[in-house]
């Protein structure tokens, strides 16, 4: 009678830490809606860039840590430029024209990313093994025979901490306090003396670092090239889920996209005349957890006045 | 420019509520749209400029007038334009393909209708959900299109290759037309071609004018300015927005049947991906949201200047030094460079620059 459970364990478990990965991406966009009310659209190519600065220089046989460094500087430094030039002029506009600026960041860098570099395929090795892991192997006394990819873990264990420490930052330094009150209410954060623009400077330098170390971990996984881009397809569910402005919320949202993807596609598909619907399965998911929460799980509910 | 309103008394109502209220405008719109599109254009412009440039650039402003109806007048962020345009151009290819006696321009609308009716189902969930997080809904849809045309053959009528060469058979543009070899070469040409795409562009282009400065649009402007408020003067936002997503979709659909019919001339689901939904976005901002004349300047600039680009590489550093990746690199830099600083200096997009040119133009020679 259970003998469906070990597999559908198996893909529930995969699908789990495949959305472990989206939440990567997710944790970046939710970093900036909370903290300046933007939708960054640019997500996924600044990703792209991330991975493909450092591909571009271990492939030159510079060293990794030396790479890793030079990009996370980079990648800080344009965070900061993008607040300066970009966002700054733009404060107080309405956010429709903020996610439309971001959407045309995003067109910018792709041209830059590709420009500068090159739109070949590049592998990532960043030496995890990718071997599969047998369950009943390591706990036979489990006895569930299923298989676990041992990267997906790796890259569940490096989401995690990098999502306990966004907690930690945000709920114990006077940097992440300053954080949450501005994300609360820019204006009374202004009136009580938080520098706005540096704030946001220090979200978007966060999230570029963000955005590096899921481009790396994306980039071992599906190699570094343009369709990383897509990373931020992926995201998008996600956090829409998960509410856009909460960090649980993406952890979330990733899991519930990431399972209800290979569920969907393992169980479902072959009623829709074929493979391939995990793309538009993920929005459909994501659109009936809207139907039921508009603002998403843990989305803050807006009190809409006249 | 040189002709102001100053002084013009109306009559009757009539006259008060006319399209273009000044005589000169009529005048120079007729002369433009007759003189210039009409004769001058069909009779002297080359077969690259009718199919590469007029073409693309009249569907391609259609499809970014569609979008600007959601998004520009109603405020509806839509990102699944180009899946949109491919059910339209996938409802034109089976409706020639199995009715008998279709004919284009009906082909074309009954393609925008069905468009429009999906455009409906997915823009339902606008009912309930607001803001950014209605984008999932109209990702859906471009997945989906992207997705269902794949998985079932029926709508490429079998084709093994996954693309169907438009025309595969005759197709009629008037009904009852006769089906004759000479018939059916001028309609194929791109003279043919380029005269259905201006007329069906024009009638759209007529239609959404007096939408949007009638009830229709004025209720899909109040609901983007304030959904709430509108609703507290006695508009249905739920009407309203069905309304705006449908013609937003039909615009589209029709864009898309034009799209494979009149410009690439075969039906391919790779082509209207996502990429293609934010081309016409970019369109959109660049041309300036809510604004019909913008729809078209920036379905012209953003489809154009990669072409500007090649051209002038080939023209100073001689023919085909320019590689593609170049062009494409460089046209990404100079639009995104370019919808950024637009939206900061001028939310307007070129329709509100053309409008600041036109006030400057009035006063130049006597004042600044």
């Amino acid at each position: 009678m259970w003998e469906w459970l070990p597999f559908f364990l198996e893909v529930l478990v995969g699908g789990l830490l495949s959305g472990v990965m989206y939440s990567l991406v997710a944790i970046g966009f939710v970093l900036i809606y909370k903290s300046s009310g933007v939708f960054n659209f640019a997500q996924g190519t600044m990703l792209l860039l991330a991975a493909l600065t450092f591909v571009s220089m271990t492939e030159r046989q510079v060293n990794f840590w030396v790479a890793f460094s030079i990009t996370l500087v980079l990648m800080v430094a344009l965070g900061i430029i993008v607040e300066r030039t970009v966002m700054r002029p733009l404060a107080n506009q309405s956010l429709l024209s903020l996610f439309m600026a971001t959407v045309g960041l995003n067109y910018f860098l792709e041209g830059l990313a590709q420009g500068v570099w090159d739109s070949a395929v590049h592998g990532v090795d960043l030496g995890i093994s990718n071997d599969p892991i047998f369950l009943i192997e390591k706990f036979p006394n489990l006895g569930l025979d299923i298989i676990i990819s041992q990267f997906d873990i790796a890259a569940a264990v490096i989401a995690g901490s990098m999502i306990l420490g966004l907690t930690l930052f945000f709920q114990y330094t006077r940097t992440g306090l300053s954080l949450r009150a501005v994300s609360d209410d820019h204006m009374a954060a202004m009136a009580v003396g938080i520098p706005l623009n540096r704030i946001w400077a220090i979200v978007w330098a966060v999230t570029g670092v963000i955005c590096l170390i899921a481009g790396l971990l994306w980039g071992d996984r599906v190699s570094v090239s343009f369709t990383l881009t897509a990373a931020v397809l992926k995201g998008l569910p996600v956090i829409l889920i998960g509410g856009l402005t909460s960090i649980p919320g993406a952890i979330v949202g990733g899991l519930i996209i990431g399972a209800s993807e290979k569920l969907g596609e393992i169980y479902l598909a072959e009623y829709f005349g074929g493979q391939g619907i995990e793309h538009w399965w993920a929005y459909t998911t994501a659109l009936i957890f809207l139907m039921i929460r508009p603002t998403g799980i843990f989305g803050e509910k807006e009190i809409e006045r006249v | 420019m040189y002709y102001r309103e100053a002084g013009r008394l109306v009559k009757s109502f009539a006259d008060d509520r006319r399209m273009l209220p000044l005589k000169e405008d009529r005048l120079l719109s007729t002369l433009f749209v007759v003189g210039v599109m009409y004769i001058l254009v069909t009779a002297f412009a080359s077969d690259y400029l009718l199919s590469a440039i007029f073409i693309p650039m009249m569907v391609l402003g259609v499809a970014t007038l569609g979008l600007n109806i959601a998004t520009g007048y109603t405020g509806q962020l839509s990102l699944g334009t180009a899946g949109f345009m491919s059910f339209g151009a996938f409802a034109a290819f089976n409706l020639v393909l199995r009715v008998d006696w279709m004919y284009i321009p009906l082909a074309f609308f009954l393609a925008g209708v069905i468009a429009g009716l999906v455009g409906i189902v997915f823009g339902l969930p606008a009912l309930r959900i607001k803001g950014f997080y209605l984008i999932v809904s109209t990702l859906a849809a471009q997945f989906f299109s992207e997705w269902i045309f794949n998985a079932y053959p029926w709508f490429l009528n079998y084709t093994t290759s996954g693309v169907v060469n438009l025309p595969p058979f005759h197709y009629r543009v008037f009904p009852f037309q006769e089906l004759t070899p000479l018939n059916d070469a001028f309609w194929h040409s791109s003279r043919g071609r380029y005269l259905i795409t201006l007329t069906i562009t024009i009638a759209l282009i007529v239609a959404c004018k007096n939408m949007v400065r009638s009830s229709t649009g004025r209720n899909w402007m109040a609901v983007r300015d304030m959904d709430i408020a509108a609703n507290v003067i006695g508009i249905s936002v739920a009407k309203t927005k069905l309304m705006a997503f449908f013609v937003s979709t039909f615009y589209c659909g029709v864009a898309g049947a034009m799209y494979s019919y009149c410009y690439i001339g075969n039906l391919d689901f790779m082509i209207f991906n996502l990429r293609r939904s934010f081309l016409v976005m970019f369109m959109v901002i660049v041309g300036g949201l809510g604004s019909i004349l913008g729809s078209f300047l920036g379905a012209i600039f953003v489809y154009g200047w990669p072409i500007l680009i090649t051209r002038l590489g080939d023209w100073i550093f001689g023919g085909g030094t320019l590689d593609t990746a170049f062009v494409e690199n460089n046209s990404k830099i100079v639009v995104g460079t370019i919808i950024i600083v637009l939206l900061i200096r001028e939310p307007g997009g070129f329709a509100a620059l053309w409008n600041t040119t036109k006030q400057k133009l009035r006063v130049w020679p006597f004042s600044k």
